[in-house]
């Protein structure tokens, strides 16, 4: 399942969720991202999203997940508006029978997520606003997943 | 009519997040966007910036019908 909220989230209640009731689920993997202050340069994050084809777009990416990795389940939770520093963005958690899977797509999504998937992200901090593109890190990261 | 969205620095530059204007193209869309505001259809023709007709990309030429939503999308930066 994939939710975009503007509304402050709980990590915690939603990985104790995501594993209740998995008689089968042998491995459950999560990331959470955390908004940075950056040194007080970024006082408030704000998200952009295009609502129905963000979360449309993030599904057809998990679907690739699915197909890559041995997953019997996603849940991918994102903020979108304004983010104050140290408030998570981004959670995703993976289950699967075994712990490669989980850890392995759980990192793949991620990659995607940081990198191409469709937001807009805005910086503001005491210089003013500022347009975030992905890092040259962000993108050799997705760069990894690449087959020869 | 169509339903025009503009998203990220786009929406900024323009200073709107939607308006409904009529065109039968995209092309038409972007002169017409362009003729309104100089600055506004440079950055529609920047590297990177998609277009989306009913939440799918398409050409920059792609056709429009009375309902369809053209969403301008800037280069995205992931979240």
């Amino acid at each position: 399942m994939i939710t975009l909220t503007d509304q402050a989230f709980d990590p915690g209640t939603l990985m104790s969720d995501f594993c209740r009731g998995r008689t089968e689920t042998g491995a459950v993997a999560s990331f959470v991202g955390l908004a940075r202050a950056e040194g007080g340069a970024a006082a408030v994050l704000e998200l952009d999203a295009y609502p129905g084809f963000t979360e449309a777009q993030i599904a057809l990416h998990v679907a690739t997940a699915q197909g890559r990795f041995e997953l019997q389940d996603v849940r991918i939770v994102h903020r979108i508006g304004a983010i104050v520093p140290g408030e998570p963005i981004v959670f995703v958690a993976t289950a699967a029978s075994h712990r490669r899977a989980a850890f392995e797509a759980c990192d793949f999504l991620m990659d995607y997520l940081k990198s191409r998937a469709p937001f807009w992200k805005k910086e503001t901090g005491p210089d003013g606003a500022r347009w975030i593109e992905p890092r040259p890190q962000d993108l050799s990261d997705l760069a990894r997943w690449e087959t020869p | 009519m169509a339903k025009v969205l503009l998203f990220g620095a786009l929406s900024d530059l323009a200073g709107w997040r939607e308006k409904t204007l009529e065109a039968k193209s995209v092309a038409d869309l972007r002169h017409l966007l362009a003729a309104e505001d100089a600055g506004l259809g440079l950055a529609l023709d920047g590297a990177g910036v998609q277009v989306a007709v009913d939440q799918a990309i398409v050409r920059h030429d792609a056709a429009l019908t009375a309902a369809s939503e053209v969403a301008f999308l800037p280069p995205m930066s992931g979240g």
